[in-house]
């Protein structure tokens, strides 16, 4: 009986030797690398590429530029869920102009609902601690206000995602950009010291988490290869109040000027380039607006595009 | 019944079960988005040796500290009912020994009896009423409020949130955690060998409540014609304060489980009767006194002739916000660590010698871990003794007439670090996200020769010192991971007339 159970154990520790022998010192795990989807929904041509809409009261101004395109309903079904990348950065709050006009978030959740989205979350990748940057950026009241939800990442959460870009290739991206079924960008026009401007394309940066400060180092290629790699359903581009220096933190009022405009629509160069006007620059002088056009994500040519203009 | 749950003993453990959870809420709801104007430093403000060493150190009651006297008077009153009834840190050690514990009868008579050991906690409490005399305030290193609430900061919170974000988004890692975990981990480990091991032997405000609990009003009293001398009544005393003899009264928890404990109904808790037996008085020995003394007046000089933030600036001393001169704020920090609790980006770190052995655990801004959020004025609005002092967030930034902001330290480049200086690589997210405005961190830009010969348009960062007001988000988020290209150092703060380096400022 003893004899048995010693070879049994011998038996034992040759297969545990035989089964875990390996030539690497640590034993990895696969994680999976995802992709992200295409958020778009089918091409449309009988509206305007891009509405623009000027006037005072923001939930107006949302309402006409999203409904001149076709309506929410063009790009949110029932049951789904809604992904609003709004800028909330920065702590700052509202009149500073550093994060996305907290009516314009809560009129798109409104306008999500109202089309009968499942779930309507509101996420960014802040630089601030996100807690403070979704409470005094005032987006966070609005949110719930407006019957949507705040969703935050936790360092766990990241997912590591394949954006098969020429500089960015496998980051940690936010969760909730794969559990979402259309995304909503939602920038506000700021000025930036490094890439000229900070505004749809660059937004983009906010799905991101890991050592992203990295991207400095050709930020051109960078937030091309993000626009290239996240398709969103529908951009729409805060200009009511626009910070023109010390960008993109600002915190001083007359940094800021009012412009009183919200732009809509699908093609993401198109409205960025409409976007770069008030910050006295043009296509021509953004590298990452050419590198976008050249591998086909938009038009920044706007007198190719049917372009509306509403005074609401 | 009912008078069989609702008995003495019930009470009071409902009374403890309440102040234990209190506790805790109340250092949950210290963080930014929970606050809402609670009383969160309230266990920091009722600790009678809290106020009254720093006190000693500045002739002040702080605030809230003024709180304290309802516990100074209670304990006048109706004995040191704080230790074993509100005081988390003996609840902590009374529950954890008692589950890990289970003593025989004849052991825990022996154990729960008196020692002279037990006087060892009032020669610290001399010690450090001397040094803050002296002024320094040392009693934070034992006062067991601030001891428990920096142990939970620092070790007990984080590493219950680990691997689960479900109390920080962010884990929050501290500087010397560990060390903090472990020092708490042994005390209570203490409990092992002898029943409240702290609180009988260390707790220095157990010691200042006993010398309060000397004469008070309503006592634990044994009635000499009905005690058998069975001993019943050590079974399970909390004070080691033997109600089976004189009682030691200023060692009595009034824990009230010897008036349950006795078969005879022979203590009482209240007014003497005839038949009362006679009390001890508070039990030291002149000459260990005298000793203890002595340390500290040899220990303070010692302490200030040291090379430390007290005596001269050090580099890595970058202080809160709104903090106060260094040697006051040696005279107000009790290192409780509420400011690294309440602190949104976790900048704030318990100093392990970086301020010197005087400033151990004291706040402390390590901008690898986190940086002051230019907005926030949460660890000035949080402190208990006003070592922080409280800044509207329009003082912190000066924008009130009349007044410049408050800085904290300076910002300085390492060129041969920084990627656009020394490897003509694009980078610049220090001036990115430089919070003031005007930035403090500006650029040029430069024509620069590669090594193939191109030459490259760069834009290369510095620094304006008189607007860096030392946050430290640039050395946060600088893609230098290690150590970073910019680096803030306490030169230039506000607070100190003597740290300072710009001629004009």
């Amino acid at each position: 009986m003893r004899a048995a159970s010693t070879c049994g154990l011998a038996a034992a520790t040759s297969v545990w030797g035989y089964v875990f022998y390996s030539k690497e010192p640590v034993r990895r795990s696969d994680t999976k690398i995802l992709t992200f989807k295409d958020y778009r929904t089918g091409e449309n041509n009988v509206y305007p590429h891009l509405a623009v809409v000027h006037g005072k009261d923001a939930e107006k101004m949302v309402r006409a530029a999203i409904d001149r395109i076709g309506g929410m309903g063009r790009f949110v079904s029932a049951n789904d869920k809604v992904l609003l990348k709004p800028n909330a950065a920065w702590d700052r709050q509202p009149e500073q102009a550093a994060n996305t006009n907290p009516a314009v978030v809560g009129a798109i959740v409104k306008l999500c609902i109202e089309a009968r989205a499942s779930e309507v979350w509101v996420t960014d990748v802040s630089v601030n601690d996100p807690y403070r940057c979704f409470a005094r950026s005032g987006i966070e009241d609005a949110t719930k206000r407006a019957g949507g939800k705040i969703k935050l990442a936790s360092e766990n959460d990241f997912v590591l995602t394949d954006l098969k870009g020429e500089s960015l290739k496998v980051w940690p991206v936010s969760p909730f950009y794969h559990k979402a079924d259309k995304l909503i960008n939602i920038p506000v026009v700021k000025h930036h010291s490094l890439s000229k401007c900070t505004i749809a394309m660059k937004n983009l940066y906010g799905s991101l988490g890991g050592q992203r400060n990295r991207l400095h180092q050709d930020i051109n290629t960078s937030i091309a290869d993000l626009a290239t790699a996240i398709r969103p359903t529908l951009t729409v581009i805060d200009a009511t109040r626009v910070l023109r220096r010390n960008g993109p933190t600002g915190g001083n009022l007359s940094d800021v000027s009012i412009e009183n405009t919200v732009i809509a629509g699908v093609d993401l160069v198109a409205a960025e380039t409409y976007g770069i006007r008030f910050l006295d620059l043009k296509a021509e002088d953004i590298p990452f607006i050419a590198i976008a056009e050249k591998r086909g994500i938009g038009t920044s040519d706007l007198k190719l595009l049917n372009v509306a203009e509403i005074e609401v | 019944m009912i008078r069989k749950i609702l008995t003495l003993r019930n009470v009071r453990r409902i009374y403890a079960a309440f102040f234990l959870l209190l506790f805790i809420i109340l250092l949950w709801l210290t963080s930014f988005n929970r606050m809402k104007g609670y009383e969160t430093p309230l266990f920091l403000e009722l600790d009678p040796l809290v106020a009254i060493a720093s006190f000693l150190t500045s002739w002040t009651v702080y605030k809230g500290l003024a709180l304290s006297l309802f516990v100074i008077i209670g304990t006048l009153l109706v004995g040191r009912f704080f230790c074993s009834w509100v005081c988390p840190m003996g609840i902590v050690n009374q529950v954890i020994g008692s589950l890990f514990t289970r003593l025989r009868a004849v052991d825990a008579a022996e154990l729960n009896s008196y020692r002279v050991l037990y006087r060892f906690k009032y020669y610290v409490l001399a010690l450090f009423l001397v040094l803050a005399a002296f002024g320094s305030l040392q009693v934070g290193l034992l006062d067991p409020i601030p001891f428990v609430t920096r142990s939970f900061t620092t070790s007990v919170f984080p590493a219950a949130n680990y691997g689960r974000s479900w109390l920080y988004l962010k884990q929050p890692l501290f500087n010397g955690g560990t060390l903090l975990g472990l020092i708490f981990l042994g005390v209570i480990f203490a409990t092992r060998f002898l029943p409240r091991f702290w609180c009988r032997v260390l707790c220095p405000l157990g010691a200042l409540l006993g010398l309060f609990s000397r004469k008070p009003l309503l006592r634990i009293w044994r009635d000499v014609d009905l005690c058998t001398d069975c001993k019943k009544c050590l079974g399970h005393c909390h004070g080691g304060c033997n109600p089976h003899s004189e009682l030691r009264i200023t060692e009595c928890h009034v824990c009230m489980n010897c008036i349950e404990d006795c078969p005879e109904n022979a203590i009482h808790y209240g007014l003497p009767k005839p038949s009362s037996s006679a009390q001890m008085p508070l039990d030291v020995s002149r000459r260990r006194l005298i000793e203890s003394v002595l340390t500290g007046v040899v220990l303070f000089p010692v302490m200030r002739s040291t090379f430390a933030s007290g005596t001269s600036p050090q580099y890595r001393v970058i202080r809160p916000p709104g903090s106060i001169t260094e040697k006051d704020f040696l005279r107000r920090c009790i290192k409780c660590g509420q400011c690294m609790k309440v602190c949104p980006t976790n900048v704030i770190q318990p100093a392990l010698l970086e301020a010197g052995f005087e400033g151990l655990w004291t706040p402390i801004l390590i901008n690898r871990i986190g940086y002051c959020e230019y907005n926030c004025v949460l660890c000035g609005h949080i402190c208990p003794t006003g070592a922080i002092k409280p800044l509207t967030v329009e003082q912190k930034l000066g924008k009130s007439s009349g007044q410049r902001q408050v800085k904290i330290g300076t910002a300085f480049f390492d060129r041969g670090r920084c990627l656009p200086w020394a490897m003509n690589t694009d980078c610049i997210v220090c001036e990115e996200v430089c919070p003031t405005s005007p930035k403090a961190i500006w650029f040029q830009t430069f024509d620069v020769q590669l090594r193939n010969g191109m030459t490259k348009v760069l834009k290369r960062p510095f620094i304006d010192p008189t607007l860096c007001n030392g946050c430290g988000i640039c050395e946060n988020k600088c893609p230098i991971r290690d150590h970073a290209a910019v680096r803030v150092t306490s030169i230039g703060e506000t607070r100190s007339s003597l740290n300072q380096m710009i001629l004009k400022s």
